[in-house]
C-alpha cells in the first residue's frame, strides 16, 4: 500500500513540516528573547509534524479538524496564516481571534477549525457532533479530531467512542502517543504509568472500531492511511481511530518547552554528528522533518543546495510572521466583554 | 386565548419548531419527564427520524450536540432530570458557552439544553436540583425559566429557532400540569422581556419559573390583608429584563425575590444585588429573599416541604418588608 509521492507533493509537504517546526521555534524565542511576551505556559508540536502535515494534507479547507494545546501547528497545516497563528499567540488584535484565544485555543472557522479545546478530551465529543451534523447535512465533510494519549485517561473520550460507533458518524479519531521510544515506534504497546492498558489501541478496538497504529514520524505512512479513510468518511463511513506513534522532543520540558539544541539545523539531515549533544540522538532517530529530508535526499527529490534553499525561505516566512504579529496592536481593553453572546 | 396545560404548550411549540426548522436534530426526547406522556408521545412517533436516543453519556451527547451546532445543526439535547446535566458540565461550561468569546464572535453554538428541575415530590435529593444558578454563572449562556404555559411555548419557540447562542432551559417538573391561558396560534417570546403577571403598588414580587405561580398565589393571599403586591415573571435570567425589575423596584420601595434554588450565588441572591446596587434609593425596607433552603433536599414530605420556597413563605417575606 506504502507508494512514493510525486516528488513535488513530497517537496511540498516537508516543506509545511519546516513552517511548523520554525513556527514552534519562533514561539520558543518568542518566550526565551521577549521578556514578557509570552506571559503563560505554552505546548508546542515539535517532533509531531508528520502527522499533523500529512493527516491536514489529506482534507479539503471545508473538512474539520479539532486540535488542543498542542493546536499551532495544526492550524498552520489545515492552511492558517503563519502571522495570524503567531499573533494569536501573543494575544493580538490580528490573531485568528482577535486575541481572545491565546496559545491554547487557537480558532479559525474559515479553516475548518471550529473551536479549540485546552481541556484534555474536550473536543471529541465536538468532533463527533460535527460529524453528526456532516451526516444529517450529507455534505461528504471529513471531521478528524487530533488528541493525545491522555485524552485516552478521561472519562468523555469512552463515551465518544461508543455514541460514535452507534451512531456511525463519520469522524477520525487521532491519537498522537508522543511517549514512545524510538525503536518501538513501529510495535503497537503503551506501557504508561497513568494506563492501565498494556496497548492503547487495543481500547477502541473493544469499541468494535476500525483502528490502525502508524509510526507518527513517516509523513508518508501517515499521508497513506489518512488519504484512505478520509475517502470512507467522505462517504459517511466510520468512526476509525488512528494511534500515531512519535517520541518526544528532548525541549518538551513540560509546560514551558526549551530551546536544548538551539533551532533546528536541516544539514543534520546528511551529518546528524553535527547535531549538539542535548538532541543528537532525537534529530537522528527520531524527528520527523529530518528524517524526511533525509529520504528525499536518498532518493534524489531534492538535493542539499535544494533544501537549503527551501528552509531559507521558510526562514524569511517565518521572520516576516513574527515581524506582523509583533507589529501588531494588543486589542482595546474595552473589547474585553464583546462577544460572549453571538 | 385556550386553557392548556404546561407540557401541552411545551409540546406544541416542539411540533412547530420541528416542522418550521429542518436542521433541528433532537437528542434525548425525555421533555416532561415523568409526566405529559399523552402530549409526548404523539411527537416521539412523528418525529421519529429527527430524534437520537443516546445511551447514558451525558457527556458525550452534550458535545455531540455542541459541535453539531457549531456545524450548522440547531440540536435540541434533553436531559430529563436537570442534575443529570451535572455529568455534562465540562461541554456545557468550558466548550459551549465559551466558544463565541473564544473565537472572537466567528463560531456561535446554537443549542437548547432542556432539563427539568426543582423539588418534583418524592424525587430525593438527587432528583430535585436546580442548577440554573450555575448556569447563570457563566457568560455565553442564556438561561430560561418558564413560569407559565404560555410562557413555555413562546420561550421554546424562541430558543428552538431564533437564538444564536447556547440556551439552558430549566422547566420545573411539578410546572408540567399546571393550566392556564395559551394564546392562539404561534408565537414567539423573545428572551430578555420581564412580564408583569399582577400589577400592584406596595410590594414587588419579582420571580422565576415555579415562584410565578407562587408568586401569584400569594399575591391573592396579601391582597385579602390589603397587601397589593405586584408580581413580576422574568422568563429569562440571561439575557435579564432589568428595566423591568428596577422600574417595579421604583413603584413599590419594598421588594421579595424568589427562585427555586439554593440562596448562597443563587438567582435571588443575584436579583437581590442587582435591586440593592441599581435601586437602593427607592427602597423603603429591606429586601427579602425566598429560596430553596440551603440544604440538600430530603426526601421525607415533611422535610421537602419545610425547605421548598412555598407561597406561604412568600406571603411572610412580603409582610416583613411591609414592616
Amino acid at each position: 500500500m506504502c507508494h512514493m509521492l510525486p516528488s513535488d507533493r513530497a517537496v511540498n509537504l516537508l516543506g509545511m513540516m519546516l513552517r511548523m517546526r520554525r513556527l514552534e521555534e519562533q514561539v520558543i524565542h518568542f518566550a526565551e528573547d521577549h521578556q514578557g511576551l509570552i506571559r503563560g505556559h505554552f505546548h508546542v508540536y515539535i517532533g509531531q509534524e508528520a502527522a499533523g502535515a500529512a493527516a491536514c494534507a489529506a482534507l479539503k479547507t471545508e473538512d474539520y479538524i479539532y486540535t488542543t494545546h498542542r493546536n499551532h501547528a495544526h492550524v498552520v497545516a489545515k492552511g492558517g496564516d503563519m502571522g495570524r497563528v503567531l499573533a494569536e499567540i501573543i494575544g493580538r488584535l490580528d490573531g485568528y481571534c482577535k486575541g481572545r484565544a491565546g496559545t491554547f485555543h487557537v480558532a479559525a472557522p474559515q479553516l475548518g477549525v471550529l473551536h479549540t479545546s485546552a481541556i484534555v478530551g474536550g473536543c471529541l465529543p465536538l468532533a463527533a457532533g460535527t460529524a453528526y451534523a456532516s451526516k444529517i447535512q450529507g455534505n461528504g465533510r471529513s471531521t478528524i479530531v487530533f488528541f493525545g494519549d491522555g485524552a485516552m485517561e478521561e472519562g468523555v473520550f469512552y463515551e465518544t467512542m461508543n455514541i460514535s460507533q452507534l451512531w456511525g458518524l463519520p469522524v477520525i479519531f487521532y491519537m498522537e502517543n508522543n511517549a514512545v521510544q524510538p525503536g518501538e515506534r513501529a510495535g503497537r504497546g503503551s506501557p504508561t504509568s497513568e494506563h492501565s492498558a498494556k496497548a492503547l489501541s487495543d481500547i477502541p478496538r473493544a469499541f468494535s472500531m476500525e483502528t490502525h497504529v502508524v509510526d507518527g514520524t513517516d509523513l508518508e505512512a501517515v499521508y497513506d492511511l489518512v488519504s484512505g479513510l478520509v475517502e470512507k468518511t467522505r462517504r459517511g463511513e466510520g468512526p476509525f481511530f488512528i494511534e500515531s506513534r512519535t517520541s518526544r522532543w528532548p525541549g518538551n520540558y513540560g509546560n514551558f518547552p526549551k530551546s536544548v539544541g538551539g533551532d533546528t539545523d536541516v544539514s543534520w539531515a546528511w551529518s546528524p554528528e553535527s547535531a549538539p549533544e542535548a538532541v543528537r540522538k532525537w534529530e537522528e532517530l527520531s524527528d520527523p522533518v529530518l528524517l524526511y529530508a533525509r529520504k528525499l535526499l536518498e532518493q534524489n527529490s531534492i538535493s542539499r543546495e535544494g533544501l537549503l534553499d527551501l528552509d531559507e525561505r521558510i526562514r524569511r516566512e517565518v521572520e516576516d510572521a513574527a515581524k506582523f504579529a509583533l507589529n501588531s496592536a494588543l486589542p482595546p481593553a474595552e473589547a474585553a466583554v464583546e462577544f460572549a453572546y453571538a | 386565548m385556550r386553557t392548556l396545560k404546561f407540557a401541552a404548550a411545551l409540546a406544541e411549540a416542539i411540533d412547530e419548531a420541528l416542522t418550521a426548522e429542518p436542521k433541528i436534530t433532537l437528542i434525548g426526547a425525555g421533555f416532561g419527564g415523568l409526566a405529559g406522556g399523552q402530549f409526548f408521545n404523539p411527537l416521539r412517533e412523528k418525529y421519529a427520524d429527527r430524534i437520537k436516543y443516546p445511551p447514558i453519556s451525558e457527556i458525550g451527547f452534550t458535545g455531540i450536540g455542541v459541535g453539531a451546532a457549531m456545524a450548522g445543526l440547531r440540536p435540541i439535547v434533553d436531559y430529563g432530570t436537570a442534575t443529570f446535566s451535572y455529568e455534562a458540565i465540562p461541554q456545557i461550561i468550558n466548550e459551549a458557552a465559551i466558544a463565541c468569546s473564544n473565537s472572537g464572535g466567528q463560531t456561535s453554538a446554537p443549542i437548547v439544553f432542556h432539563m427539568l428541575h426543582g423539588i418534583r415530590g418524592a424525587g430525593g435529593v438527587q432528583h430535585s436540583g436546580s442548577p440554573h444558578p450555575w448556569y447563570w454563572n457563566t457568560p455565553g449562556l442564556q438561561v430560561v425559566e418558564p413560569g407559565t404555559p404560555a410562557d413555555v411555548k413562546g420561550l421554546f419557540r424562541w430558543a428552538a429557532l431564533k437564538s444564536r447562542n447556547p440556551t439552558v432551559f430549566v422547566d420545573h417538573a411539578r410546572l408540567m400540569d399546571d393550566e392556564g391561558e395559551v394564546p392562539d396560534g404561534e408565537y414567539d417570546i423573545p428572551f430578555g422581556q420581564a412580564k408583569v403577571e399582577r400589577p400592584g403598588t406596595d410590594v414587588s414580587i419579582i420571580a422565576a419559573g415555579i415562584q410565578v405561580p407562587r408568586a401569584l398565589a400569594a399575591a391573592a393571599t396579601l391582597a385579602g390583608q390589603g397587601i397589593q403586591a405586584e408580581v413580576l415573571n422574568l422568563r429569562t435570567l440571561e439575557p435579564l429584563d432589568k428595566p423591568a425589575i428596577l422600574a417595579s423596584v421604583q413603584k413599590t420601595g419594598r421588594v421579595v425575590v424568589t427562585d427555586e434554588s439554593h440562596d448562597n450565588c443563587g438567582v435571588a441572591a443575584g436579583l437581590a444585588a442587582i435591586v440593592a446596587d441599581e435601586a437602593f434609593r427607592h427602597l423603603k425596607a429591606p429586601i427579602k429573599r425566598v429560596s430553596t433552603m440551603a440544604v440538600p433536599v430530603p426526601y421525607a414530605q415533611t422535610l421537602e416541604d419545610y425547605v421548598t420556597p412555598t407561597a406561604e413563605r412568600i406571603v411572610a417575606a412580603a409582610k416583613a418588608v411591609m414592616g
